[in-house]
């Protein structure tokens, strides 16, 4: 098997806030005790709910931020802030609003050259050109959108070009944060498939962001689901949607809405909403709103561990589901 | 006897680059104690129909329709009364955004009392109580300090939960509840929906679901109208719609469903939705119908009757064979 593109160990970054009038100044840990590899090829998702550090995590990997606690690597290479101009062109990111992403007075081709006169400054004009041509057809773009704005696209449209600008430096890394969700399902399965080819074409490692777990099911080779900064489980696709160990990956999957009428299912309810990430309960971060809370759970913070893939919980789900299939 | 009732329905707005048809012909339906999806792509009018119901559109909005009627009365010459009387209390409805419909000036107690004053005789201190009785409702725990809020300092469930409490204030009969959950976490939104038809069930409304979101669709609907470019081309209950659609571009809706996939490649639909200057001749999802023949380009298709799902096509799948 090749070398991963990336690998997390033990990575967090905690941010300092508050301090206001009032509020005494708190540590919120965004992301926290996150380990993961991910290798060419390759789809990871990471998926949770807003807050969950998915956003945070994004940054990290694509180097907006430093971590504050473990290792981050790219390629080999650590992600320290010495390496951040070399690693550049290694990984790249795609939005959920292409519009907000794009440079809306810049023409198509001047969107898609820009890192190119950034990174390979090595490159004349016409080789730029070229490229940017190239990259048009490879994304499904036709040779005379070249040189409109983005405002004459449609969002599906959009996304192509925003996927096109990622791919200009040839990064082996493609973070997707989001990147269907802001589109009409007819249009979305354009952008996943074009997504596929991509990855197939070229090797292309994704982390790929989501909330939407119909859509992660599709794509997705691992999955890690986090809670408050957290991964709770993490494993192959199949296993943790066939035989999700951890209570909170069985309630986010309980309350996903299936398109098949009458399938009556029962919807495990969640109390309460998520804590504030400045208030992280000590033991197991989910124990307020799970149903199967004991004293352990509130005292003793459960490790991510156990088989056939990890969860972090003192009570996995293995025998409910065990039951429920015999 | 249907309690809400349309027929044709049409909306232009004047815009800069002339008309624009934004609701084309449309026909509504929902019964007392009925929950109605109304399911499309953005844009393809969902909003603007229950708007024009609402009576809330701005002016450059031109409406037409041979009848806009709830519960017998005519919507359309309602005088400044009798609308009062209908509409925000027997005719309620919940905004997409919840921050754009809530005050930010005023606390969420503030705004629920408020729309009590306007529509009930209720005195200051049982508006207070019905307040209170509202939030617990929808399931908002500490009602009584959360009425002191403001709606910055809640979250957007929160906050989603305060417009519905302000739009059951007053006992709708009819709840139109707009994409309510669009911008919400999947589990807030099982709580979210689960109120709504629960408090649907209790209390006998009618209600509208309006979402892009087949799997809402599937588990809260009982009737779906599908609407595309402004068109409502299919409705169907809800079962049916899944297993037999009657209109290609409800089909091939269906088929582009990541959870509906056989293969790694998705299902797609070609090309976008047509524009203000390009809506074609006859069928509008004609440029992207894999059925589409010369007929289908230049004449508009009829709609077919109930057994066909009312579908707004000339060749209707699923229909039974013609005898030669
Ligand atoms: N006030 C307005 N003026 C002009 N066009 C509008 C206005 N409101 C809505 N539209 C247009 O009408 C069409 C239908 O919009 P809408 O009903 O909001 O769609 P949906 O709710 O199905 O997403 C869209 O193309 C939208 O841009
Ligand atoms: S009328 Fe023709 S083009 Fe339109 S949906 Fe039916 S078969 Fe397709
Ligand atoms: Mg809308």
């Amino acid at each position: 098997m090749s070398e991963p593109v990336l690998i997390a160990e033990d990575l967090g970054r905690d941010y300092e806030v508050g301090g206001g009038l009032f509020g005494k100044p708190g540590l919120v840990r965004a992301v926290t005790d996150t380990s993961f590899t991910l290798s060419p090829g390759k789809t990871l998702a990471v998926v949770g709910e807003s807050g969950c550090g998915k956003s945070t995590l994004a940054r990290m990997v694509t180097l907006i931020e430093e971590p504050t606690r473990g290792k981050l690597s790219i390629a080999g290479i650590p992600t320290v802030p010495e390496n951040w101009d070399r690693l550049r062109t290694e990984v790249q990111i795609v939005f959920q609003d292409p519009y907000g992403s794009l440079n809306l007075r810049q023409r198509v081709g001047a969107i898609l050259e820009e890192p190119l006169k950034i990174n390979r400054r090595d490159m004349s004009a016409k080789e730029r050109q070229e490229k940017g041509r190239e990259m048009m057809r490879l994304v499904g773009l036709r040779p005379e959108h070249y040189d409109r704005y983005p405002h004459m696209f449609s969002g599906g449209q959009r996304q192509r070009i925003a996927v096109a600008r990622a791919l200009m430096l040839e990064p082996r890394l493609l973070v997707l944060d989001e990147p269907v969700s802001a589109l009409d399902l007819s249009i979305q399965s354009q952008i996943l498939n074009l997504l596929l080819d991509l990855q197939e074409r070229l090797g292309l490692a994704y982390l790929f962001i989501s909330h939407d777990l119909s859509v992660v099911r599709h794509i997705a080779d691992d999955v890690v689901v986090m809670y408050l900064g957290r991964p709770v489980e993490t494993g192959p696709k199949d296993e943790v949607f066939e035989r999700p160990r951890h209570p909170y990956t069985r309630a986010l999957l309980s309350a996903t809405p299936r398109a098949e009428p009458g399938a009556g299912r029962r919807r495990i309810e969640l109390k309460g909403e998520l804590p504030s990430p400045l208030n992280v309960p000590p033991g197991c971060p989910f124990a307020p709103r799970c149903w199967k809370t004991q004293d352990v759970c509130r005292e003793v913070r459960p490790a991510l561990e156990g088989t056939p893939h990890p969860a972090a919980c003192h009570f996995p789900e293995d025998e409910v589901v065990e039951a429920e299939r015999a | 006897m249907s309690l809400l009732r349309i027929r044709n329905l049409t909306v232009e707005f004047a815009t800069g680059g002339g008309q624009f048809r934004a609701v084309d012909s449309v026909d509504v339906d929902v019964g007392e104690g009925e929950i109605l999806a109304i399911v499309g792509e953005s844009g393809s009018g969902k909003s603007v129909s229950m708007l024009a119901t609402m009576g809330l559109l701005p002016w450059t909005a031109t409406i037409t329709a041979d009848e806009m009627s709830f519960d017998g009365q005519d919507l359309r010459r309602l005088s400044g009364r009798a609308r009062r009387q209908i509409i925000g209390r027997d005719l309620a409805m919940i905004f997409q955004e919840p921050m754009s419909s809530l005050n930010p000036c005023f606390t969420t107690g503030f705004q629920i009392r408020e729309a009590l004053r306007q529509h009930t005789d209720l005195n200051s201190r049982q508006r207070q109580d019905r307040a209170v009785e509202l939030l617990t409702m929808v399931g908002i725990p500490d009602a009584e300090r959360r009425l002191k809020a403001f709606p910055h300092q809640l979250s957007g469930g929160m906050n989603q939960r305060v417009m519905i409490a302000m739009a059951i204030a007053c006992r709708p009969r009819l709840l139109i509840a707009d994409e309510p959950t669009t911008a919400l976490d999947v589990t807030i939104q099982a709580q979210i929906l689960d109120l709504l038809t629960g408090l649907q069930r209790d209390t006998g409304m009618g209600l509208i679901l309006i979402t892009h979101d087949m799997g809402v669709v599937a588990e809260t609907a009982e009737r779906v109208a599908v609407q595309y470019a402004g068109q409502k081309v299919e409705d169907q209950p809800v079962a049916d719609l899944f297993a037999t659609p009657h209109h290609p571009y409800t089909a091939a809706l269906l088929a582009a469903l990541p959870e509906r996939a056989t293969e790694r490649r998705l299902a797609t639909i070609p090309g976008v939705v047509p524009g203000q200057h390009d809506r074609p001749q006859g069928c509008l999802f004609s440029p992207r119908c894999q059925f589409a023949d010369e007929r289908c380009r230049t004449v508009p298709p009829p709609v077919q009757p109930a057994e066909l799902g009312r579908a707004r096509c000339h060749y209707p799948l699923h229909a039974p064979e013609v005898a030669a």
